[in-house]
């Protein structure tokens, strides 16, 4: 199979058009001594019939969501996306187009970038967001390039609230510039504001903060912008888009960067990609941000439309001097998400917040009721909590999963002792929730 | 025409000498290569700068520039309406397009810069 | 025809998707979270009707150009066909529906698509481990510059410098820079090609490596890559291949037997997974023996008891995403892959190849053609005739709208004044290449004899010409209510 378009008769004529008498001719730039001797040792070709059951096959070595209860959390989370979100990413006029430059043709691209952007302002409290970067991790690592940038300084504080995983993808993207991150430790699951306190100076560029953190307690978060901002450094936060139906968002913390995991707006798990980032920041730092902006004007005769502005931020145009290397980013994730939350609007992202609150706590009082589960922390939680269990979250894992119910991470996987967390989205029901209950009591029991 | 008063940079900045002070500026022929300027990043007041060091950047739609000091010195002052009016710089190169007063920390680095003749020798070439 | 923001369409009390009804008490939120933690007011989304948002998404749609359209020329940007199979098959719940935290047992399945597609992904380019990672082009540059740091460093010293060529994708000192590295320009030759007397001034110790396209963004082929290979690695210094342009190699040659250590991928590019309006990619980045130990966590082992992700790497460049990287754009190309086999991947690069030819051949009388050779996958225009009689190469860009195409990649590489650069890739039928040089043959008359028909397009398209210097001022990027 080859989606080869020209006949065998017509590419004789363009040879003959182009003035050659074979192939070969058109590449004998290429010396002799690099070229391939013999085929590519490749499987051999499948046809449409064959492809489909390989991997109706491979596909079904995996044991999916749909068919087990799904605690899962970490980062992605098992919300259901709408039938129309899936419906319109669908569309072959988004999903193979290219990125919109020729702004007259692509207007349908452009205007559902300004309204995402629009979207996830109003979500965020903040005053200005970007296109989408590629997920939370990288999201988090380049708000910390930009508040160097912005400050000169080289030093970022970093709570241990924040995801493991975002921490090393931070790491792995400040080491060619050789800044510092410090870990700011937790104090009973939540950022410990005195070790703060005593590691802010006017060293730092910006204070990242997690919220609710990776543990999924809701940080206490007070007048932490004020705190940051004395001694000239930034406040960066990350966020939970589901979690802002109801709690206090970044930009009324006084942020001045907010950035976070977009997944849960509209998007499939995946087996962990493709995701979104979603990068906002406040209004003066705009010209300082990373990644593609969608600008409204007007065109020749008057009418409202919108191009790709301040490019000249971009790498395309300003080279080693970019903002950030970002080309390509996640736009039709993007557009995912600008669909889920115009479906769900203002009472909807209220009360989908509202839910996964409510399960939450449901799953997590019936834990701690069974002997030997305590519940950790007090602290107050959205959606995830930490299950510290009285032997081995690995083999409770485990023996949870052979019955179909997932729950995770285990935080020993990141070396955060013994424990996993449990996360509730809406489509887990109390009975779902009574089925891992007698999982874990059923285990108790056994050991 | 160049204006004859001017002292010229290979980056197409220039510089009006008045006692120990400088006002800098970018050419005629730097605003209409730019074209469509949108926005001026201005150092701060009292900010050091070093000749041939960038100290601030010009915006076009399309392009980006650094701005390059043609003398070493002490920012005494930026042009106010470059805020809201950066295109005063297309319109007015020479004039009220300026972009920043400094104090000349050494007079002797004027000779490094290029005269009015030089310069438009200059652009001849790049024409080229 | 412009299409109303989604926020002027909202209307009191109307919701566009029904969730869950709660089988559990209610309960405030006040009674679980202490009040200082919640917001003052819901945040300000609009609120419309299902209808309203599917009329109103795809109403917009009408309004975008895309490749199942027609021709989109836009060089180094390889916009082919994206076969239909692939989105159905991407989207089994087997692949689509799995959490990146579910026990490997669970999972055997995507792990061991993963670890065959960096199986073909190796054979392809030569390389002995790929990682697939980057979530796009720029990522793998910046992933694949900090192995060469780290490699340089495990030898004592990082080293300073990263020559790029004048002809180069901005990402590559983007990049660069990121990674800590000085980026230094090697000027291209007459011929269009890396100057070999000035590389060698150019390359000493303090160059860790030289990031070079193959083909070029003029869509020649780097000739002299053995001799540019043999002055890097003499000055211990690795050599880095952008795969941007990989579509003119499948089966023809291979960046690791070219003397490249490292190269990355585009999958959104070459293996036809589609651009999404910009996104998802997948940028997977491969490498020579030597730099295997850096290569980012967790690689993908087959064991005898299956598939298991590895994190225990000491010498790893760390962790680049939050979790594997672009699965369900893998799943894409692993299929495209599949389907093809060797010898359709090598029918690709032929396709694309000479489609690239027979454009140029049909349009270097009336468009200057600054390095007249046979080129590979694409090759580079200039509009210089035209901008004698007063007519840029964006005009033509813009004209070129109103016959239907799309235009091609402008005003790049730098080094092409008023430069056209245009790739068909392999996917086109011969009556859309015919339709486009006609069109580039009417736009060349025109702007002899009408330019200002030219200089005013687009006259077609849904708005026309836009004011990019109003959007820049105004800086309207956002709705306010």
């Amino acid at each position: 199979m080859c989606w080869i378009p020209i006949s065998a008769k017509e590419k004789k004529e363009m040879l003959s058009s182009i003035g050659v008498e074979s192939f070969a001719e058109l590449i004998s730039s290429i010396p002799p001594q690099i070229r391939i001797k013999r085929p590519l040792d490749l499987p051999t070709p499948l046809s449409e019939v064959e492809i489909s059951a390989h991997m109706r096959e491979l596909s079904e070595e995996n044991q999916d969501l749909g068919h087990n209860i799904s605690f899962l959390g970490g980062g992605s989370y098992d919300h259901w996306v709408p039938a129309a979100v899936s419906s319109i990413i669908e569309r072959n006029e988004y999903y193979t187009a290219y990125t919109p430059y020729q702004a007259e043709v692509s207007q349908g691209t452009l205007q559902t970038i300004y309204e995402y952007q629009s979207l996830i302002c109003e979500l965020t409290g903040m005053d200005v967001a970007n296109a989408s970067m590629y997920d939370g991790a990288s999201a988090t690592a380049e708000a910390a390039l930009m508040s160097y940038s912005i400050t000169g300084r080289d030093t970022i504080l970093a709570s241990d609230g924040l995801n493991p995983a975002y921490y090393q993808v931070l790491m792995t993207y400040v080491q060619g510039l050789g800044l510092r991150v410090r870990r700011i430790p937790l104090s009973a699951g939540r950022t410990d504001w005195n070790r703060l306190e005593e590691m802010l100076d006017e060293g730092v560029a910006s204070v990242i903060i997690q919220n609710p953190n990776f543990l999924g307690a809701v940080e206490d978060l007070g007048q932490i912008g004020e705190l940051v901002h004395k001694v000239g450094a930034l406040l960066v936060m990350v966020v939970d888009p589901i979690s802002l139906g109801l709690l206090k968002p970044p930009g009324k913390y006084g942020a001045d960067i907010a950035v976070g995991e977009g997944q849960a707006l509209g998007n499939p798990t995946s087996f962990g990609g493709p995701y979104l980032g979603f990068f906002t920041c406040r209004r003066e730092f705009l010209r300082r941000m990373p990644g593609r902006l969608v600008g409204a004007t007007t065109d020749s005769q008057g009418r409202r439309g919108y191009v790709l502005t301040l490019q000249t931020r971009e790498q395309h145009i300003r080279r080693e001097k970019a903002t950030s290397n970002i080309c390509t980013n996640q736009a039709l994730n993007a557009l995912a998400a600008t669909v889920y939350l115009t479906l769900l609007g203002r009472e909807g992202m209220r009360d989908l917040a509202l839910i996964c609150l409510q399960k939450s706590h449901y799953a997590q009082e019936r834990i701690a009721e069974i002997d030997g589960f305590k519940s950790v922390y007090s602290s107050p939680f959205f959606k995830e909590f930490v299950v510290n269990p009285p032997f081995s979250s690995e083999r409770i894992i485990e023996s949870l999963a052979q019955k179909g119910i997932f729950v995770g991470p285990d935080l020993g996987r990141f070396g955060m002792g013994n424990g996993f967390l449990v996360a509730t989205t809406e489509k887990r029901s109390k009975e779902e929730i009574d089925i891992l209950i007698e999982g874990l009591e059923e285990r108790v029991r056994g050991h | 025409m160049v204006p004859d008063d001017l002292k010229f940079t290979k980056r197409h900045e220039w510089i009006r000498v008045d006692g120990d002070k400088g006002t800098v500026g970018i050419s005629d022929y730097a605003q209409g290569e730019l074209s469509d300027i949108v926005f001026v990043e201005l150092p701060q007041v009292g900010a050091r700068v070093k000749q041939m060091k960038p100290f601030g950047t010009i915006e076009a739609v399309k392009a980006v520039t650094d701005l390059y000091a043609p003398v070493s010195g002490e920012i005494l002052e930026t042009n106010p309406e470059l805020k809201d009016k950066p295109e005063t710089i297309n319109s007015d190169p020479y004039g009220d397009g300026w972009i920043i007063k400094l104090r000349i920390e050494d007079p002797c680095e004027l000779e490094n810069l290029l005269s009015p003749a030089d310069y438009e020798k200059l652009l001849e070439e790049e024409e080229h | 025809m412009t299409e109303k923001l989604i926020f002027e369409l909202s209307g009191e009390g109307k919701r566009g998707y029904t969730l869950p009804k709660s089988d559990l008490p209610t309960q405030f939120p006040e009674e679980l979270l202490p009040p200082e933690v919640l917001r003052e007011y819901p945040p300000e989304l609009p609120e419309v009707s299902e209808v309203e948002v599917v009329r109103h998404f795809v109403n917009l749609s009408g309004l975008n150009y895309h490749i199942d359209k027609g021709l989109y020329p836009l060089g180094s940007c390889t916009m082919k066909y994206n076969p239909k199979i692939g989105e159905r098959l991407a989207i089994l719940p087997g692949f689509s529906d799995l959490h990146p935290y579910q026990p490997e047992c669970t999972v055997q399945g995507a792990l061991k698509l993963m670890y065959n597609l960096e199986g073909m992904l190796c054979q392809i380019t030569g390389m002995d481990r790929i990682t697939l990672q980057p979530a796009a082009g720029a990522q793998g540059e910046l992933i694949g510059l900090l192995m060469i740091r780290a490699y340089h460093t495990k030898r004592g010293n990082p080293r300073e410098k990263v020559i790029i060529p004048d002809s180069a994708h901005g990402t590559n000192p983007a990049s660069t820079y990121l990674a800590g590295y000085q980026a230094v320009e090697v000027r291209s030759n007459s011929q269009g090609l890396v100057d070999l007397d000035e590389l060698k001034k150019l390359v000493d110790e303090d160059v860790s490596a030289l990031m070079l396209t193959n083909p070029n963004t003029l869509g020649l082929f780097e000739s002299q890559i053995m001799e540019i290979a043999d002055i890097v690695h003499q000055a211990g210094a690795l050599l880095y291949m952008d795969g941007a342009n990989m579509n003119a190699l499948l089966g023809i040659t291979r960046p690791g037997d070219m003397g490249f250590d490292l190269v990355h991928l585009n999958l959104h590019k070459t293996f036809s997974t589609p651009h999404g309006g910009g996104g998802p990619g997948s940028g997977p980045v491969g490498v020579k023996e030597e730099l295997v130990e850096f290569l980012p966590l967790p690689t993908i082992e087959k064991g005898e008891d299956g598939y298991k992700f590895n994190y225990d790497r000491s010498h790893s460049i760390g962790k680049v995403q939050g979790f594997y990287g672009n699965f369900g754009v893998m799943v894409k190309a692993y299929i495209y892959l599949r389907m093809l086999g060797a010898q359709g991947l090598r029918k690709v690069s032929e396709g694309a190849i000479t489609n690239a030819n027979y454009l140029m051949k049909n349009l270097k009388d009336l468009y200057y053609l600054p390095y007249d050779r046979f080129c590979q996958h694409e090759f580079v225009l200039s509009g210089s005739r035209q901008k004698a009689k007063g007519v840029r190469t964006l005009d033509i860009a813009k004209r070129l709208l109103d016959y239907g195409f799309h235009p091609p990649t402008v005003y790049f590489p730098l080094i092409v004044p008023e430069a056209l650069m245009i790739e068909p890739t392999e996917t086109e039928p011969k009556e859309a290449l015919d339709g486009f040089i006609a069109a580039m043959r009417r736009i060349a008359q025109e702007s002899e004899e009408n330019p200002d028909l030219v200089r005013s397009a687009p006259h077609t398209t849904p708005v026309s010409r836009l004011d990019e210097r109003k959007a820049t001022k105004d800086l309207d990027v956002r709705w306010k209510g």
